[in-house]
């Protein structure tokens, strides 16, 4: 259900970039999606193909995903680890003011069309 | 064939729509806000407390919600203007379709508008919907490590309501472990500890309201 509205919203910010853009025909979509971003791929690919044949523009596009790794900044030891082995206590010094740096983008990198 | 990058949000046509109609109330004074929390905190019981207590300020309520009535029928009670939007399935309000719910309410004569989201701690968050102050209810029986799994709710609201106090002496909900975990996420966000059956709490809560429409229309 989650990832049926996020297609929701790509299909519609393509169609209107397709018509910015005067673009008839968009053959691929390259995605950069995050590690937490909370999409789950499989999910979200079965969205793409239930909504793609409904937007004329889209009708023959490849879909592709670019998974962007989850990284945790600690503010205590100025250091950086992985969000998803270590999630909010920074292994090196147990602190727990720490930041995502990156990994919960869900960002349409680039389209092919003409 | 071309390629075009774009580095844009899967979200920006959504976004320009919330940004568009975030000016259109802005121009008309009307304050919206998107109050959003689990199935279950309280919402319409703390909108109804707010309609009671404010009896000066026009308020209009949207009720989203997958299916039924129930709340919008509960808030026209009161004598506020309600409306029910039914979402489809979908988990959560976007801006389309709160753009669309207030031309059905209609926004003459209006100070502040609600938006009672989905009941849903995670997708809510995601969607710019054009409201000007985010709010969030956080009910005293869901507990305090709630900060921990939907951390993008607390990230992303104004203000924060501790709903249900009158029940606290019942539930195990650690008040000292749980702001320490907002403030983690959210520094400047408000919080608000409030009964809407006994009235704790919400005088701090409509004063916020009410400075935050002076605020937006200042």
């Amino acid at each position: 259900m989650h990832e049926m509205g996020i297609v929701l919203h790509l299909a519609k910010t393509l169609d209107q970039t397709a018509a910015e853009e005067k673009l008839s025909r968009i053959s691929k979509v390259t995605l950069q999606v995050g590690e937490v971003s909370g999409i789950i791929t499989d999910l979200f690919v079965d969205a793409w193909n239930y909504f793609k044949p409904r937007h004329p523009v889209l009708a023959d596009s490849e879909l592709v995903l670019e998974e962007i790794p989850a990284v945790t900044w600690c503010d205590s030891c100025k250091s950086k680890y992985e969000t998803v082995r270590y999630g909010r206590t920074c292994p090196y010094c147990g602190s727990g003011e720490t930041w995502l740096l990156q990994g919960n983008e869900c960002v349409i990198k680039e389209i092919e069309a003409e | 064939m071309k390629i075009i990058k774009l580095g844009e949000k899967i979200t920006a046509a959504n976004d320009r729509e919330a940004e568009a109609l975030r000016q259109r109330l802005k121009e008309k004074g009307i304050l919206l806000i998107n109050l959003m929390s689990a199935a279950g905190s309280g919402k319409t019981t703390l909108l109804s407390r707010i309609i009671k207590d404010m009896k000066e300020t026009r308020i209009g309520v949207m009720e989203a919600d997958i299916a039924s009535d129930v709340d919008a029928v509960r808030i026209e009670a009161l004598g506020a203007r309600a409306i029910q939007v039914h979402t489809n399935g979908m988990c959560h309000m976007d801006a389309g379709m709160t753009a669309e719910a207030v031309d059905a309410l209609g926004d003459d004569e209006l100070d502040l508008i609600f938006l009672e989201n989905v009941g849903n701690l995670i997708c809510p968050a995601e969607y710019d919907t054009g409201a000007g102050k985010k709010l969030m209810i956080l009910s005293v029986p869901e507990g305090d490590d709630k900060p921990l799994k939907y951390p993008l709710m607390f990230m992303e609201s104004d203000a924060l309501v501790i709903s249900k106090m009158d029940a606290r002496e019942f539930f195990p909900f650690d008040m000292e472990a749980f702001t320490d975990r907002v403030r983690i996420l959210n520094p400047d966000i408000k919080i608000f500890p409030v009964s809407a059956k006994t009235g704790e709490g919400m005088e701090a809560l409509e004063g916020w309201l009410s400075e935050a429409l002076e605020e937006w229309r200042s």
